[in-house]
């Protein structure tokens, strides 16, 4: 249990997977202007992390190692997600127009948000077994999201802020994220 | 558009990671060495340039392209992946270390939205040879752009220049000469961030004077 929650802390503020894996910053420049939307990112990327996870896991280990083609793991897992992703755009738009509304534009850039690949070849490849999978999973995005939207609070006030010329609009939101990465960078201390 | 302007629009004009901000997330992260960031750029070219290629192959044909046309996502996307695990397996082959350095970031070339934009905004109705030229552009400019940024991050941080394997420039000497050592920050991730974002303003910079300077001719 122990190791779970070690696990558990680890992916959430150690190895924040936005501030010191540099996974997913495509959409956390993008998306992380407003507080909405960085909201409505941040939910679809936990939901299709864990649910690719889970996926990408049991593929790679009862079916992939048991036939020895664990090499083609980048083929199948990019394949894995990009249908999954597919299908609960169209679940979801069948199934609850709201939820739609609120995650649906977001959906499709999921496909290519390099968090998503990189945690089911993390998890491969660090040899998790499934609880240890799960927590791992299920942290990572919330880690993401938790970030994300300290980051588009941020911004907003950045908005209003005289900020140099030079410096408006993505310049800031590097340094912004920065100084955030420094108070992360102090959790690698506790465990 | 000649051949010399399509090779060269994207060092400055196009620049991937500095104009467009795309494939930031290697960027970031393997930025911390120099020889990082040329293993990354050789990989990165090698797919970009193969897969403008086929692309371009695939979709140049009027009857194949209208067959491909509506499934063109998937389609690119295994003809990606197929190119970034024969880099992959390359590596792992014959450049162990820097292998094991890049880590997980040579197989998230295939969601690097880099090789997915040049299939999608140019490749797929250009002509292949065109698109090889492209492509080999764009490699370059974005292996040039994390260039630079790991230029300064190594320097800074460590005061050392890697340049491949046991070829290294070792300038502690002159830190410790003018008195300052260097500053560990910037080789953690947080340099990442912070060089990056000095870099983009000045860029910004550099575009703000050249625009005040065309509206003062203007005026006058």
């Amino acid at each position: 249990m122990s190791e779970l929650i070690a696990i558990a802390f680890t992916a959430f503020f150690i190895e924040n997977v936005l501030l010191t894996q540099f996974l997913g910053i495509c959409s956390f420049i993008g998306v992380g202007k407003k507080r909405s939307s960085s909201l409505g990112m941040g939910l679809a990327v936990v939901v299709v992390i864990i649910l690719a996870s889970i996926l990408t896991w049991s593929i790679y280990n009862y079916v992939m190692l048991p036939l020895e083609i664990g090499y083609m793991r980048t083929i199948v897992f990019i394949l894995v997600i990009a249908a999954l992703v597919q299908i609960m755009e169209i679940l979801i738009k069948r199934f609850s127009p709201a939820l739609y509304k609120a995650l649906g534009i977001y959906l499709p850039l999921i496909t290519t948000n390099c968090a998503v690949l990189g945690v089911a070849l993390i998890n491969v490849n660090n040899g998790y077994n499934f609880p240890q999978m799960l927590v791992y999973s299920t942290f990572i995005p919330l880690g993401y999201l938790f970030v994300m939207y300290i980051f588009a609070i941020i911004r907003e006030k950045i908005e209003l802020a005289p900020v140099p010329k030079a410096f408006k609009g993505i310049p800031i939101a590097m340094i912004v994220a920065a100084i955030l990465a420094i108070l992360f960078s102090r959790f690698g201390g506790v465990i | 558009m000649t051949v010399k302007e399509n090779f060269f629009k994207g060092f400055i004009k196009e620049n991937p990671l500095f104009v467009t901000v795309l494939g930031t997330c290697p960027a970031l992260a393997i930025t911390t060495k120099f020889e990082n960031s040329i293993g990354m750029g050789i990989a990165v070219f090698f797919v970009l340039v193969l897969s403008n290629l086929l692309v371009s192959l695939v979709t140049v044909n009027p009857k194949i392209r209208a067959m491909v046309m509506p499934v063109r996502i998937p389609v690119y996307i295994v003809l990606i992946a197929t190119l970034v695990v024969i880099v992959e397996m390359v590596m792992e082959a014959f450049l162990q270390p820097l292998y094991v350095t890049l880590g997980v970031f040579i197989p998230l070339i295939v969601v690097n939205c880099i090789i997915f934009g040049r299939a999608e905004a140019y490749a797929g109705d250009h002509k292949p040879l065109e698109s090889v030229v492209d492509g080999a552009g764009m490699a370059l400019g974005y292996t040039l752009a994390i260039m630079i940024i790991s230029f300064f991050r190594e320097l800074l941080g460590s005061g050392t220049l890697t340049i491949w394997g046991d070829l290294q420039i070792n300038l502690r000497g002159v830190f410790t000469f003018i008195g300052i050592t260097p500053i560990n920050m910037f080789v953690q991730p947080v340099g990442g961030f912070f060089v990056f974002g000095f870099i983009m303003a000045v860029i910004a910079a550099i575009e703000n004077a050249k625009q005040n300077k065309k509206a003062t001719e203007v005026n006058k």
